[in-house]
């Protein structure tokens, strides 16, 4: 079936993110009912194309139709994005790594509205399918990189799409997935003649299957058509070597072949890396099993497997990275230390990811390594300027890693690896992501330290051109070598035609025995899918709001850390702050200097450490002393008892009486000169009624102070109330702004952006687990109040219960509102943690009464609910207050959950920039 | 010896590292210079916890001369309001917190006082309003007291009392709240940044990936984790010195009275082992995200039950000791109160210097061992 409409349709498309061009001025008619290939190396604008088309990203300028749609009006692309299946560049993107197998496809399912019985047959099919049947309880995490990228795959089929958008699906994954990843895409292809499939890979080898190719350099296709077009235009045998010539001149002539050449010899016999037996377990899981081989001197040695098959696991082994749990690792003989120092001088590593300091220059990085080295002061200049020269990193030697190319970055990698002229390189991946012209600039270089210089490399890769470029390769699978051996021994052993198909039939072997040949996954009995229409997509689906909800709430119960945040932090902290911020003073550390020592001066002190407030300490001998120990902080508080004081108060001559307290801390100061106040004139009128001539009468008035609402006057009543306000804003809104801020950082935003779920639907979905949390937490709260701090609830549990719903139900939206303009989730954390702190604490009635308030921090307490909140908790606990005096503050909360709701819908855009 | 050099020689380039990358870190820094300058500013100035802005309602049912008078002397500072209502609003008002306090006159008040009559006043006070309730009701009752002291003589009368108290507020004598809000504030920062940067400084190295280059390569744990302490400790001694002279001296005007290169011995202790602590939840979490819903309560605790926040002698005192015995922050309470107020020396803080030392010396402890076992896994 071939459409003469295309599938996309793109004229004059640009796009740019900040200052680099992604997409330049590209007007391209992609045919449909095809499999499209779109080749060209990194950073060239495949993955921007891709996103378009999906309708993930915002187009900038120009047009994009898709399956005959305007992709820029919003009523037909969420009309279309039920008919496209994208899948996000990364393996597992999209998937959730806590979730299983199966958990991962049932949610795609609920989020297309398919209902149970539907769902289950759809699994079963694509599980059995794919292979992954015998894994469906398996969490994601733990897959291969190959059944990563099935599992995705499945994820996007669940739906029937018309269009599939594939992005890199096969970077990272060793041969034999790849190749059982292709023939799963045609069995599929074969079922839904119909469907158009848009693959984006850096595999120029892969592309020779695609039906049609377009070839992409700096934002611009160079060339389209079928793979054979394309090499005839080029006038070049292999398709790589067809890219090249098909780039501009100024970029073809940096190129140059990469000339192999012969292994200088060796009389020493003993080989630069010995591994005899090496095996590493984690917990239960063996990631490299009895790994055995040798790497003669100067040999490039060459590892290849896929991600996740133990080949980064065993290289951390042989630096000393990583402890081996059984087995020995030798270095020229030696056996490996850990904390060995004179090996470490002569291993240079390079890890699989950049590991550079990219808030150092290029330069500072380097010289940081020559310190760190310890090269000799007056050689570091020099060695500086030779590797700049020799690695071509002269012109950005100023520069900061994060701005320069992967293919620059890695050359730094190698610079700072051989720096201190290691006798053994050891590179993993070094160049996974590099475009082929810097990878054979790379090899150059490689090549040149073997030959000339004498360097032991080895190096893991995923590239079969490598690898035919090496002395010596490994193939390697599930913690286990197959084969170790020149490449063309290989090749001849197996009676292979090439090294790929040598490593497939190893690869086979090696699983063949583990599980059926997952190779031929097509059962013949599945009949062509019947052609079910895509239903009709309702604005609102209770469905898929429901997967969102328990999506997240399953990811949460399976997270330690954010699980031990929600449920236990509330309760530390509800004990910090009611212990902490307490207002009680009492046990006040007190000494008298009695320089009268008469009756009447120990009555005064009597007065004084009889009250529960003061807590005497030994007397005070001289003036010095007194000093001494307030300065010291021994005492708070110093009474100074003049000599004659016992006889001028008999004589009526009014003696003075001198105390000292310690003003450090002014509010505890405050208070104990009030309690100071009162003790001494109660002391006064006893000794003045006493005087029956006296005419200091005592007064006839009193003044009758009722503390209401808190007889006792104990902090915690008052606190206790106040501080389930507190926690019930922080941790729900931390835990709310993170939520969405993860799938940002993760990736399965790209879900969100290319399923047919709206934004109230994800966003309520998502807030409804935290709610249930921070009810659940509100009722640790308030038994936490009854039981440690005596603070039981006097009012209705059940207005506050519904109170409390509400408030959370605000927190949490706030919390939303907050994670929809944040980037990381360390920056959500932390504006969460101030926007609401702050208020809560100082502006809602925690400190100070909001009646007491003026300004700037009224109106900023009154603009955010927990002011709302604090006047019912307190008043439900405290004052028993009931729905005739609080309903107002329900209604304002339940307003400030729908603003917040809404103003996060506003915020949250359904497309990337 | 040598040996000795080579890891001194370590410890400073993986410092000056360290260094480069706060310097590379625009947010961290604007972060460090806010908190350090303009939030001590605002905090000294805003919030404290002095009774003022008392709201107060008057139920007269006197309406006499003197009644009426009563509502003049309830005025700003320590008065917001003062709102003339009737008996029946008493409950409606204070039980929506509008008023705080509310004072009782009753019947013939004026006429009984004067006439010798044995009478009274009732004062209801909010107690769910802490801050206010305690010291707010002494004020009232001392400015009632000397209402009805010149009602009786007519003029302003002296003291009637038998003694003449003077009390003096030492270290702080008009016990101005910013002199104490503005260097606890400065304690609180050195704790939280302290913390967030070293922890910060670890996972970045731990998510980018350089920490394993850095194991490759021939340094120890030791070395690594005592650079990262050091330099950013460094920092935010130097910020907490300067906005100790420049915003709280300089701009608020509140005396130092010890010696600055003593709180500075000891800040530097104390950061070390908060460094250490850093590093240690650096090692529990593995992203950012994580590392944030770890310090938050942390450092909450660590802050309000140090003392600094309210007096330590009113908590329980199991929890004083579980605070004194695991936790620095105390120490350095007492430590800084001691110096920066009340002028002691080390002949006086030596002692809390000591536990600082010990307590930190346990966590680089702690910390250096789950370093080992984290990131060597």
């Amino acid at each position: 079936m071939t459409d003469t409409v295309p599938v996309a349709r793109l004229g004059r498309v640009a796009h740019r993110y900040g200052q680099s061009i992604a997409l330049d001025d590209l007007t391209l008619d992609i045919p449909a009912g095809r499999m499209i290939g779109v080749i060209g190396p990194d950073g060239v604008g495949k993955s921007t194309l891709l996103a378009l088309v999906a309708g993930v990203r915002i187009i900038q300028t120009g047009t994009v139709h898709v399956l005959g749609g305007d992709m820029a009006d919003p009523t037909v692309r969420t009309a279309l994005v039920g008919r496209i299946a994208y899948m996000p560049q990364g393996l597992g993107r999209n998937l959730y790594p806590t979730l299983s197998v199966l958990e991962n496809i049932d949610f795609h399912g609920r989020l297309f509205g398919q209902d149970a019985a539907e769902r289950q047959r759809r699994i079963d099919e694509l599980l059995t399918a794919t292979g992954l049947a015998p894994f469906k309880e398996r969490p994601a995490a733990k897959l291969s990189g190959g059944m990563k990228q099935k599992l995705s795959l499945c994820c996007a089929l669940i739906h029937d799409p018309d269009l599939l958008i594939l992005d890199e699906p096969t970077t990272g994954v060793d041969p034999l997935s790849r190749r059982q990843f292709w023939d799963l895409i045609d069995t599929i292809r074969a079922r839904r003649p119909g469907m158009s499939v848009i693959v984006a890979t850096a595999y120029v080898e892969e592309a020779e299957r695609f039906d049609w190719l377009i070839a992409m350099d700096d934002g611009k296709a160079i060339a389209t058509g079928t793979a054979a077009e394309l090499r005839a235009k080029a006038g070049e045998a292999s398709l790589d070597e067809a890219f090249v010539a098909l780039l501009p001149e100024t970029k073809r002539n940096q190129h140059h072949k990469v000339v192999l050449r012969p292994q200088p010899f060796t009389d020493d016999p003993t080989p630069a890396i010995e591994a005899e037996g090496l095996t590493r377990s984690f917990g239960d899981f063996v990631a490299v099993d009895h790994v055995s081989f040798r790497i003669a001197r100067a040999e490039i040695f060459g590892f290849l497997g896929s991600n996740g098959c133990g080949k980064s696991t065993t290289m951390k082994m042989l630096t000393g990275l990583l402890p081996a749990s059984s087995g020995t690792a030798k270095l020229f003989g030696q056996q490996l230390a850990a904390d060995d120092m004179e090996t470490r001088q002569r291993v240079g590593y390079m890890s699989q990811s950049f590991s550079l300091y990219s808030e150092l220059t290029v330069l500072e990085n380097l010289q940081l390594h020559a310190r760190l080295y310890h090269l000799p002061k007056a050689e570091v200049p020099g060695r500086i300027a030779e590797l700049l020269s020799r690695f071509d990193l002269a012109d950005v030697a100023d520069a900061r890693p994060e701005s320069l190319p992967l293919g620059i970055r890695q050359r730094l990698q190698l610079a700072v690896a051989v720096l201190h002229r290691p006798a053994i390189l050891i590179l993993d991946e070094p160049t996974s992501g590099v475009d082929p012209i810097a990878r054979d600039a790379f090899w150059r270089i490689l090549i040149d330290l073997s030959r000339d210089d004498g360097v032991t490399i080895f190096l893991s890769t995923h590239f079969m051109n490598e690898a035919e470029r090496c002395d010596c390769i490994s193939f390697m699978h599930a913690g286990r070598v197959l084969a170790v051996g020149a490449p063309q021994d290989l090749v001849r052993e197996r009676g292979s035609a090439s090294l790929e198909a040598a490593f497939i039939s190893y690869l086979e072997q090696a699983t063949g025995t583990v599980r059926d040949a997952p190779g031929d996954p097509v059962p013949a009995s599945v009949p062509p899918q019947s052609v079910e229409r895509a239903r009709p997509l309702r604005r609102f689906d209770r469905g898929r709001l429901w997967a969102c909800s328990r999506r997240e709430a399953m990811e949460l119960l399976r997270d330690p850390i954010r699980l031990g945040f929600a449920f236990f932090a509330p309760l530390l902290l509800m004990l910090a702050f009611g212990f902490g911020i307490s207002f009680d003073v009492e046990n006040l550390r007190f000494a008298a200097f009695d320089q009268d020592n008469s009756l009447e001066s120990r009555q005064l002190i009597e007065s004084f450490s009889s009250s529960r407030y003061f807590d005497e300490r030994s007397p005070i001998r001289s003036a010095t002393e007194l000093e001494a120990r307030l300065k010291s902080g021994e005492l708070q508080l110093a009474i100074e008892i003049p000599p004659s004081f016992g006889r001028d108060l008999q004589a009526g001559r009014v003696p003075g009486l001198s105390i000292a307290l310690d003003g450090a801390m002014p509010f505890r100061a405050e208070t104990t000169r009030g309690y100071v106040t009162g003790l001494a004139t109660q002391y006064a009128q006893r000794i003045a009624a006493a005087h029956a001539s006296s005419s200091h009468a005592p007064t006839a008035v009193s003044v009758e102070t009722r503390f209401r609402y808190n007889q006792a006057f104990k902090s915690a009543n008052a606190m206790v109330p106040s501080v389930i306000m507190l926690m019930l804003i922080l941790i729900p809104a931390i835990m709310s702004a993170i939520a969405v801020v993860r799938e940002k950082e993760t990736g399965s935003i790209a879900n969100f952006r290319s399923t047919p779920i709206s934004k109230f639907e994800f966003l309520f979905g998502k807030q409804l687990p935290y709610i249930a949390v921070a009810m659940v937490s509100f009722v640790l709260l308030t038994i936490l109040a009854g039981l440690v701090f005596d603070v039981p609830i006097k009012g209705s549990a059940w207005l506050l219960t519904l109170a409390s719903l509400l408030y959370v139900a605000s927190t949490t939206g706030f919390g939303q509102l907050i994670s929809s303009f944040t980037r990381t989730q360390v920056s959500a954390v932390f504006a969460t943690a101030i926007l609401s702190i702050i208020p809560a604490v100082n502006f809602s009635g925690l400190m100070v009464p909001v009646a007491s308030l003026s300004g700037g921090g009224r109106l900023i307490g009154l603009a955010l609910p927990p002011a709302w909140y604090q006047p019912v908790s307190v008043g439900v606990f405290t004052k028993a207050l009931g729905f005739a005096e609080l309903w107002p503050n329900l209604v304002v909360l339940a307003g400030f959950f729908l603003l917040f709701l809404i103003l996060a819908q506003l915020a949250l855009n359904k497309q990337e920039a | 010896m040598k040996r000795l050099a080579i890891h001194v020689s370590n410890i400073l380039q993986l410092a000056l590292k360290e260094l480069r990358s706060i310097r590379a870190d625009p947010v961290m820094f604007v972060l460090v210079a806010y908190t350090f300058s303009i939030a001590v500013y605002t905090v000294a100035t805003g919030a404290n916890l002095e009774a003022r802005d008392l709201t107060i309602g008057i139920v007269d049912e006197d309406r006499s001369d003197f009644s009426r008078s009563l509502l003049g002397v309830f005025g700003p500072p320590l008065f917001k309001t003062v709102t003339l209502i009737t008996p029946a609003e008493i409950e409606s008002e204070m039980n929506a917190g509008r008023l705080v306090f509310v004072l009782e006159i009753p019947p013939r008040f004026q006429a009984d006082v004067q006439t010798g009559r044995q009478t009274g006043l009732q004062l209801n006070v909010d107690a769910t309003a802490m801050t206010q309730a305690g010291n707010g009701s002494i004020y009232i009752q001392q400015i009632i007291a000397q209402e009805i002291t010149n009602l009786l003589a007519g003029r302003e009368a002296t003291s009637t009392l038998p003694i003449n108290l003077v009390t003096r507020a030492r270290f702080n004598p008009n016990l101005d709240s910013s002199w104490f809000s503005s260097v606890m504030q400065i304690l609180n920062n050195v704790t939280l940044l302290t913390i967030v940067l070293t922890g910060a400084a670890l996972i970045r190295e731990r998510e980018q990936g350089t920490v394993e280059h850095l194991l490759v390569m021939p340094v120890t744990p030791v070395e690594i984790m005592l650079a990262k302490m050091m330099a950013n400790s460094l920092v935010i001694l130097v910020a907490a010195a300067l906005s100790l002279v420049l915003v709280v001296e300089w701009l608020l005007g509140v005396p130092i009275a010890g010696s600055l290169s003593l709180f500075i011995l000891g800040a530097a202790i104390y950061t070390f082992s908060v460094a250490a602590l850093g590093i240690l939840l650096g090692t529990i979490a593995t992203t950012m995200g994580q590392f944030g819903l770890l310090a938050i309560p942390v450092f909450v605790v660590l802050q309000l039950l140090s003392g600094s926040a309210t007096p330590m002698e009113s908590m329980p005192v199991w929890l004083q000791w579980t605070m004194r015995i695991f936790t620095p922050t105390p120490h350095f309470v007492v430590f800084s109160q001691a110096v920066l107020y009340r002028g002691a020396g080390l002949d006086v803080v030596w002692s809390e210097l000591l536990f600082l030392a010990t307590i930190g010396a346990s966590y680089f402890a702690i910390a250096l061992m789950r370093f080992r076992k984290v990131i060597f896994g």
